[in-house]
């Protein structure tokens, strides 16, 4: 096979430069001097000096980030256990299949209506905080539970048996063996499930109380009215850029311990 | 065999609490309210028991708006599939070492803002925007941009479910066994043959995981169609929206939620064994 894979080149080219237009604009946008999005008139960093001006996106911004943190945990530690309990098979298993893959499936709308009617009318839970850290677990906790099942249902029993054969306690053996072979999925699951609450609108714009508005929410509310925020454009900026740079030198250190241990990099 | 159940069950006691209090209740609690009689006040909705909301939800004044949901999360389906699976065959086969590089790659513009992405489409679609500036200078213009468009709003749910076509894709492709393909081609089959017959066949798990994970929440989706879509945009999602936001007809939001969830279950049921070990 010596083809060489041009034509498929250049689709894949295509399909990243349709991932990226949007963002790269948004990064060009963020320095425009004035408000609008389509067309850039001057560059100025005014828009980053107003984010941090702006109490408003700032408190929002606090509560978010402090309730995607808690969503991540949660969702991670009991996500995790779950794909555990998955790796071999039991009688209902299946059933728990189904049971976990429904929220990936059923519309963030119909979750949004059910859990607003669920908290309000039924279980007296007010709307904010609390309603909305039950809701982002609720949807987050699958996706965690499909990442780091992945890896657990492709790890190599033996080495687990091997160390239990070389006296290692189930716990040592866990901690030491099998902690360290999940770890990356686990990480990446937690930071999907951040990301999940992080971004959320629909489900969140139903359970927001007063006081407990998150900045998707805010957003939202603020760009129907009169388009998005400048502001908003210069944070996602930021965030992206933090991504993209956590994500290389996670890459980087990952490959420098890979080739210091000789097997292949993997971070995920 | 007792203990292995018993262990399993214990490790995933957690989540089943958790997801059976705050999704499943929830969701019978909406079929409660889609039988139950429409209450301007606070309750929302009360008793006598009623299918008045299944019929209105029935109603055919709604049907063209059922149509052009089908339609977009169809439509979207389809493009994801069509961007998602080059992409993931080309890192699964061809990434290499790069692999997880290209993986996070592609996930990366998903870090900002799922709003300050829909308005930067909205920008570059717009009459004045790049896309249409672009396409004007080989005679492809458009006046007034793609914005407010059918093909605005598709374009803007392939955006936006790429990625949950993409992963389970690339983790097929990663399993598919790439000697098959020379083994077909030695054996005489050309490109299109070897697609269907080997390809197609191997990586099925993943398309039909991937097309489940998008048809459906591109179904429910409305703030996209919103955002991008001309006046001619409501869609199922933005049809249980209003009747939920504003507290206008509880019951007939949960008919119409229940109908949605129908759906997803005959889909779900329809995937049959085959899709159950990637979702």
């Amino acid at each position: 096979m010596n083809r060489r894979p041009w034509a498929l080149g250049i689709v894949v080219a295509f399909v990243f430069l349709f991932l990226y237009a949007p963002i790269v604009w948004l990064g060009l946008a963020s320095f425009n001097s004035s408000r609008s999005l389509s067309k850039i008139s001057g560059l100025s960093t005014r828009w980053y000096a107003e984010l941090f001006d702006d109490v408003r996106v700032l408190e929002s911004l606090q509560l978010t980030l402090r309730l995607a943190l808690a969503s991540a945990v949660i969702s991670t530690v009991i996500g995790t256990l779950a794909a555990f309990g998955l790796r071999r098979a039991f009688p209902g298993r299946a059933l728990w299949t189904v049971l976990l893959s429904l929220p990936l499936v059923v519309p963030e709308v119909v979750m949004g209506v059910a859990m607003l009617g669920f908290f309000v009318k039924l279980a007296g839970i007010p709307l904010g905080f609390g309603a909305l850290l039950f809701a982002h677990v609720a949807f987050s906790l699958s996706f965690v539970v499909v990442v780091v099942r992945s890896r657990v249902s492709g790890m190599d029993v033996r080495m687990e048996e091997a160390a239990a054969d070389l006296g290692a306690s189930p716990f040592v053996a866990f901690r030491t063996v099998t902690l360290p072979l999940v770890a990356p999925a686990v990480v990446a699951g937690a930071a999907f499930a951040f990301l999940l609450s992080f971004d959320d609108v629909v489900i969140s714009s139903y359970l927001t109380g007063v006081g407990s508005t998150t900045l998707p929410v805010f957003v939202y509310a603020q760009a129907s009215k009169r388009g998005i925020s400048p502001e908003i454009v210069a944070l996602s900026t930021l965030m992206v850029t933090a991504t993209a740079v956590l994500l290389v030198t996670g890459v980087v250190i990952a490959s420098w311990r890979a080739r210091k241990a000789g097997s292949p990099a993997q971070l995920v | 065999m007792l203990r292995r159940w018993l262990k399993a069950n214990a490790l995933l006691t957690p989540t089943g609490l958790w997801l059976g209090i705050f999704l499943i209740a929830p969701l019978v609690v909406v079929v409660e309210f889609s039988f139950a009689t429409r209450d301007t006040g606070v309750a929302r909705a009360v008793l006598p028991w009623t299918t008045q909301a299944y019929l209105r939800a029935l109603d055919p004044a709604f049907l063209p708006i059922f149509g052009r949901t089908l339609v977009y999360a169809v439509a979207t389906t389809v493009a994801c599939l069509l961007l998602g699976f080059p992409l993931a065959w080309f890192i699964a086969r061809y990434g290499g070492r790069y692999r997880t590089v290209l993986l996070a790659a592609v996930l990366i513009p998903f870090w900002s803002s799922y709003l300050a992405r829909i308005y930067a489409w909205k920008a570059l679609l717009d009459g004045e925007g790049l896309v249409n500036t672009v396409l004007g200078w080989v005679g492809l213009g458009r006046d007034g941009g793609f914005l407010l468009t059918h093909g605005a709003v598709v374009l803007g749910l392939t955006y936006g479910f790429l990625p949950f076509m993409v992963l389970p894709l690339y983790v097929a492709c990663e399993r598919f066994d790439f000697r098959l393909v020379e083994a077909s081609f030695d054996l005489g089959h050309g490109r299109m043959s070897t697609f269907f017959r080997v390809v197609l066949p191997g990586v099925f798990t993943g398309v039909l995981a991937g097309s489940l994970l998008v048809l459906v929440p591109a179904a429910g989706d409305f703030v996209t169609p919103k955002l991008l879509g001309g006046v001619d945009q409501s869609t199922f999602g933005s049809v249980i929206d209003d009747q939920f936001r504003g507290g206008n007809n509880w019951p007939l939001g949960s008919a119409m939620a229940v109908l949605l969830l129908v759906l997803v279950v005959l889909v779900l049921l329809l995937r049959g064994r085959r899709g159950e070990d990637v979702l």
